[in-house]
């Protein structure tokens, strides 16, 4: 009984190693393999991952994700993460990639790698789109509302000219509604921020001014994946020469796809 | 306790506190005087009941005692530009607190009026009084006399009240202090800093008050 008890939980411990399979070197074979690509995706941070009024994701993040599933010519499982446990979940392999708003810094650079960028992310000062203003010094005389505190303050103050009036905002919503209001005549915020303006109000659409700090975002790749990150570099550098890329910034951000990216 | 008290960020930061300081005091300034001249148009309309006007200023009263100065004010600021009225942050901040002020001076000063004893009035006609005159020395005076503490409380409330606008921007001592603490993170220096500082000008604007209310009203009332 004892014999067939232990036989038993070696049979158990055994498959439960076999299944933790040592990891490949390719984790882009394993996925072609799988026929499944594991993505992981934001949910609550709209225009890049939330889940739609038919409880499905949906998102820029989601449509990059099927473009590479599609290309890989997989399926494509998503899994919903946050800011917190993104980079941990492809590490730990649950996911093959994260496609999730996902800005380079050196301290992630050690730990995962990035791809090529796929989509803009930045803060700016925004105007109306026939206000004249294609650099700092057009700031003068001006008057730009902006959320006291925010990266976009702290940037902003460190590179206005003098003569540019800076109006601070106790939150988000006080610095849009006196944008929208004309109390200031430009704004200075992220782009997702504009695109919530321009659903909201789409007859006062900012236009893109004067970028103060550039992030794009980038797919995150584990270390030690030449092949699939090559792969995802193939894949997005053909979606941004087809228009695919560009299709997707406009949908989901309402603008083109800077030149730059 | 493992926070550590650093007065230092703030202390050097004084100048634009005081600067703020100094604005919330313009802000007061322009406001009790507008604020207190238009409570006391609405009491004389609301005590002698001069149609059509008492019914507008009771209106008028209504409404701003029974809604909050903060919704007051982003009317002012974010709602009347899409009435085609544009106003800078300062002077929605000034109109909002003599609106505010106006209302609740109107109501504490007609309570002074009806003080008093209509008796006054007609002795002032007997003694060949002009009706200016009977009016200014008979009626006004003594019945700012009779309220003039609550009143320079109330003018207190909307200084101590004009922190709010700085949610609309205005450079005032909240919005300095709000700043400051925005950039060195000593949430607790900052605000002790300009609780004193508030302290201090309430205290001094209530001596101020009372001198005039000593010099200029009670000794002209009877």
């Amino acid at each position: 009984m004892a014999q067939r008890y232990s036989a038993l939980l070696a049979l158990l411990f055994a498959s439960l190693m076999l299944s933790q399979a040592p990891a490949h070197a390719d984790g882009l074979e394993d996925v072609v393999k799988r026929g499944v690509l594991k993505v992981a995706v934001p949910q609550d941070f709209p225009p890049f991952g939330s889940v739609g009024p038919d409880m499905k994701p949906r998102g820029l993040d989601v449509d990059t994700a099927r473009l590479l599933a599609d290309q890989l010519k997989v399926k494509l499982e998503l899994t919903p993460v946050n800011s917190t446990n993104r980079i941990p979940f492809l590490t730990t392999g649950k996911v093959d990639l994260v496609i999730s708003s996902l800005g380079k810094n050196p301290e992630r650079e050690k730990v995962i790698d990035f791809s090529s960028a796929y989509a803009p992310f930045y803060l700016a000062v925004f105007g109306p789109p026939d206000a004249d203003i294609k650099g700092l010094d057009d700031l003068k005389g001006k008057t730009i509302s902006v959320t006291r505190g925010a990266i976009e303050d702290i940037e902003l103050s460190k590179v206005a000219p003098e003569g540019a009036t800076i109006k601070r905002f106790e939150d988000n919503n006080s610095t849009i509604a006196a944008y929208l209001a004309g109390q200031v005549d430009l704004i200075a915020s992220g782009n997702v921020v504009m695109v919530a303006i321009s659903e909201r109000n789409p007859k006062r659409v900012p236009a893109l001014k004067v970028k103060l700090k550039d992030s794009p975002v980038y797919v995150g790749v584990n270390k030690n994946e030449p092949a699939l990150l090559d792969k995802v570099n193939q894949i997005l550098a053909t979606a941004k020469t087809d228009g695919a890329l560009e299709k997707n910034a406009r949908t989901w951000l309402k603008e083109p796809l800077p030149a730059d990216l | 306790m493992s926070y550590q008290f650093d007065f230092i960020p703030v202390v050097q930061n004084t100048d634009l506190l005081l600067r703020g300081a100094l604005f919330t005091l313009e802000l007061t300034a322009i406001g009790a005087v507008l604020g207190v001249g238009l409570g006391i148009v609405g009491a004389l309309v609301r005590a002698w009941n001069i149609r059509p006007f008492s019914a507008i200023f009771g209106v008028y009263v209504e409404l701003i005692r029974n809604t909050p100065f903060l919704v007051q004010l982003f009317f002012i600021f974010f709602g009347l530009p899409s009435l085609g009225v544009q106003i800078s942050e300062w002077q929605a901040a000034v109109l909002a607190m003599v609106i505010n002020l106006g209302a609740y001076s109107t109501e504490i000063i007609r309570a002074g009026i009806q003080a008093i004893p209509r008796g006054q009035l007609e002795a002032a006609a007997a003694l060949a009084m002009s009706r200016f005159e009977a009016f200014r020395h008979v009626v006004l005076l003594p019945a700012l006399g009779k309220v003039w503490p609550a009143l320079s409380s109330q003018i207190i409330i909307v200084m101590l009240g004009s922190a709010v606008c700085s949610q609309i921007a205005t450079e005032e001592l909240s919005f300095a202090a709000n700043f400051i603490q925005s950039r060195n993170f000593r949430a607790f220096e900052t605000y002790a800093l300009t609780t004193l500082l508030y302290l201090c000008m309430a205290l001094l604007i209530r001596q101020l008050l009372n001198w005039i209310g000593r010099r200029y009203i009670a000794r002209s009332s009877q």
